[in-house]
């Protein structure tokens, strides 16, 4: 059984991070002593060894095989040469097609070069060169210029093997630095693209990074529901509730025979999502109805409205269809219009009045401009007085409310929080202090 | 939520002379003595806990044999199964231990009438509190001590395989509270002490992804993920549980099955499923796969009546696609 080059490991632990699995110091222990345990004999047995120690979910599962067979193939090298051998290093390998050392070779030269350091695919034609020029390639090119040159009566046709070797060398080189830059830097591109893209403004967002966006915001709406669901996940907790046990013991003479323990009581907070879908705010809306399509799945008690100038209930569209469908068919049905936020006030308090009390926090997604119509301001009192507290997220920079149509200072009066949000990381930082702040437990 | 340990291990038939877990093969060969086919990742995973004596977590949907697996591997081993049920709400009471509270009280009460004399002789009060203290001490020990599963897990000689099943349906505290049991076989009694298992039991964590586990919880645990099995796989599942089932009804019937799945259902059959509608089949005389009958017997299969309406509708192109069909079925 060889024994287990803490080396490879390492570097594959590292390709398993790079492919966001993610790998704890533990378990990388777990995975060594996995190897030490089973030898590097049987390449299956190595391979669910490490998958058990390390993939931790179906998906990372699946990422791991795909990872597996990426970092654990060794190429084999086809060079159209002879038998013949000459004497040294690179040439000698070329000429003997000596593909296993050739493959030795360039992983000593990946290693002396940092090959596997490669952060983006742009820079693959620099790590091939460094790749070759660390396995002599320019002894090599120096050699079979010398060649040409020469007289001698075979150099003409070494030369020419030791160019196809050559050319070889660079398709072999090109497709290694290749897989270095799948295993090591898709994840440093990635990473910096969703960096950026969670930074910048929606109406900005460019048509193909949309998917990308959706991804994001996604994850985000998971992680924060997850972070919310455990805070209100706390319901008893053993203390003893003396005053309800003596009260009980009564019965029993004095006799504590049914202990009562304390309960926490569980927080039930309702949220009230009013989302703007008017023409002035459409590129916002996508994402904002993505949010919460998304916080539905996860929240309970979340009611979602939708509105330009009616204002609907969405929670049926958001739980029976898909998110696109449903995305489309809310701006189908009320997108799209003018806005007017008045007409909206009167919706929600006739149709939904009674779904709004003291334990509901009402957020407002829109930009707060009204079309010169009546902005209804004393509906919005009574929003802010029935409710716990209103929440207004407005994708407008603060400068421009109250210029033009746009009645946001008005509307900012009566709530709690307002703010503008026109980013993702915004949103979620707002909508995390929302959960847990502004909510009581 | 228990079972009775010392059946269970009476009933174990060792298989074999040589350990099987010394090789993965040995795992496979003796797993499915008794009556488990598995694959090899299952039982590398499984040898791979053995060795790192580490927990299993084993997630896969419904019926996909997750507590099976952990059954069998009991009877693999030898040793008692122990199983713990999550649900939402269970706590370290339920889970671990708890004090026989009514055993206390009544206890206390047939002691009044010995306690009075025996603090009356003392001279004061600071001397009667100590012997009382001294009393009050003998009453949260090991007789007062009812342990549940994880706790009997812990003290049970010899090993045992501790089954938590469905910890995705615990509350989040929970988990916290088993990661000190899951990676140093350790519980804290704060009136007994630390209680540390001389044999670490074999542990199977199952989950249906409900929530996502804890990161802290993965980390203990190696990870082992059962995916709905291939044609050939299933096939020799169903020839293992239901051997009664001909070899030509057999091909047919998981055929059909692996069709079904490929279908847009809300609750796609799983292994379970298979075995009970391949069991029903028996029971019904059927040769071959005739269309009435996977119709009246789908109920078996599918467990929502809007993919019993959706599997209907393609029923003739799913039977056209499985072979053995044809020629009348014998129902007596």
């Amino acid at each position: 059984m060889p024994a287990a080059d803490p080396g490879v490991l390492a570097g594959f632990i590292r390709a398993l991070r790079a492919s966001e699995v993610r790998v704890s110091p533990a378990e990388a222990i777990d995975a060594h002593r996995a190897l030490a345990d089973v030898g590097f004999a049987d390449r299956a047995l190595v391979r669910d060894a490490l998958a058990t120690t390390l993939a931790k979910s179906a998906e990372e599962a699946a990422r791991f095989d795909a990872c597996f067979d990426l970092f654990f193939t060794r190429r084999e090298f086809a060079t159209g040469a002879a038998e013949e051998a000459s004497a040294e290093g690179l040439e000698a390998m070329i000429l003997a097609e000596d593909a296993a050392g050739l493959a030795q070779a360039m992983e000593a030269a990946a290693g002396v070069v940092g090959a596997s350091d490669i952060q983006l695919s742009t820079q693959r034609g620099l790590f091939a060169r460094r790749l070759l020029d660390q396995m002599g390639l320019r002894g090599l090119e120096a050699r079979i210029a010398a060649l040409r040159d020469s007289d001698a009566p075979d150099a003409r046709a070494l030369a020419e093997r030791l160019g196809h070797g050559r050319a070889d060398l660079f398709v072999q080189a090109g497709a290694f630095i290749d897989r270095q830059a799948r295993l090591y830097a898709g994840e440093t591109g990635r990473r910096l693209r969703e960096q950026i893209l969670a930074r910048q403004a929606f109406t900005a967002v460019a048509d193909e990074d949309v998917r990308a966006m959706e991804a994001l915001v996604r994850r985000m709406a998971r992680r924060l529901a997850q972070r919310y669901a455990r805070r209100r996940h706390r319901a008893k907790v053993g203390q003893l509730d003396v005053r309800h046990t003596i009260r009980r013991s009564l019965a029993h003479g004095g006799v504590p025979f049914d202990v009562v323990w304390k309960r926490r009581k569980i927080d039930k907070p309702r949220i009230v999502v009013v989302c703007d879908v008017s023409r002035s705010v459409a590129a916002a809306a996508q994402f904002l109805l993505l949010f919460l399509h998304c916080l539905r799945e996860v929240v309970e008690r979340l009611d979602a409205f939708a509105f330009s100038d009616r204002l609907v209930s969405v929670n049926d569209l958001l739980d029976d269809e898909t998110v696109d469908d449903a995305i489309t068919l809310i701006l189908e049905r009320v997108g799209f219009r003018p806005t007017d936020y008045g007409r909206a006030f009167e919706d929600l308090f006739d149709d939904h009045g009674a779904s709004l009390d003291r334990r509901t926090t009402v957020i407002i997604l829109g930009d707060g401009r009204s079309n010169y119509v009546e902005p209804r301001l004393d509906l919005m009192r009574r929003l802010a007085d029935q409710t716990r507290s209103v929440i207004w997220l407005n994708p407008e920079p603060e400068t421009y409310w109250g210029q033009g149509d746009s009645r946001m200072d008005a509307y900012a009066r009566f709530c709690r929080v307002a703010k503008t949000c026109n980013t993702l990381t915004g949103l979620e930082r707002i909508i995390d202090d929302v959960l847990r702040t502004r909510l009581p437990r | 939520m228990t079972s009775a340990p010392n059946d269970l291990r009476a009933l174990t038939p060792v298989p074999g002379a040589a350990d099987p877990l010394t090789s993965v093969e040995g795992i496979v060969d003796g797993l499915s003595e008794v009556g488990y086919i598995a694959s090899r990742r299952i039982a590398t995973s499984l040898y791979m806990a053995t060795h790192l004596q580490k927990p299993i977590l084993v997630e896969g949907v419904a019926g996909v044999g997750k507590t099976e697996l952990a059954l069998s591997a009991a009877r693999l081993l030898g040793l008692p199964l122990i199983r713990l049920q999550c649900y939402e709400g269970l706590d370290e009471a339920r889970a671990l231990y708890e004090w026989k509270y009514g055993k206390q009280l009544l206890y206390t009460q047939i002691l009044k009438d010995h306690l009075g004399p025996e603090l009356g002789q003392a001279p004061d009060l600071a001397s009667a509190m100590a012997r009382l203290q001294g009393v009050g001490d003998l009453f949260f020990s090991e007789p007062f001590l009812e342990p549940r599963p994880l706790l009997q897990a812990l003290r049970t000689e010899g090993g045992a395989v501790l089954l938590i099943d469905e910890i995705d349906k615990s509350d989040e505290a929970f988990e916290a509270f088993l990661l000190e049991m899951l990676s140093a076989f350790q519980v804290s009694i704060p009136e007994i002490g630390v209680i540390k298992a001389e044999t670490p039991p074999m542990v199977f964590l199952t989950s249906n992804n409900v929530r996502d586990l804890g990161d802290a919880l993965k980390r203990r645990c190696l990870h082992l993920h059962i995916p709905l099995p291939d044609q050939a796989l299933e096939e020799r599942i169903v020839a293992a549980r239901a051997p009664e089932v001909e070899a030509r009804l057999r091909t047919a019937l998981v055929t059909f099955v692996q069709g079904l799945r490929r279908l847009d259902l809300r609750k796609p059959p799983s292994i379970s499923e298979t075995v009970d509608w391949a069991r029903a089949l028996v029971l019904l005389h059927a040769r071959t796969l005739d269309p009435a009958l996977v119709r009246e017997t789908l109920n078996v299969l599918l467990k929502f009546q809007s993919d019993i309406a959706a599997a209907e509708a393609k029923l003739d192109d799913l039977l056209t696609a499985t072979p053995g069909r044809g020629g009348g079925h014998a129902r007596r």
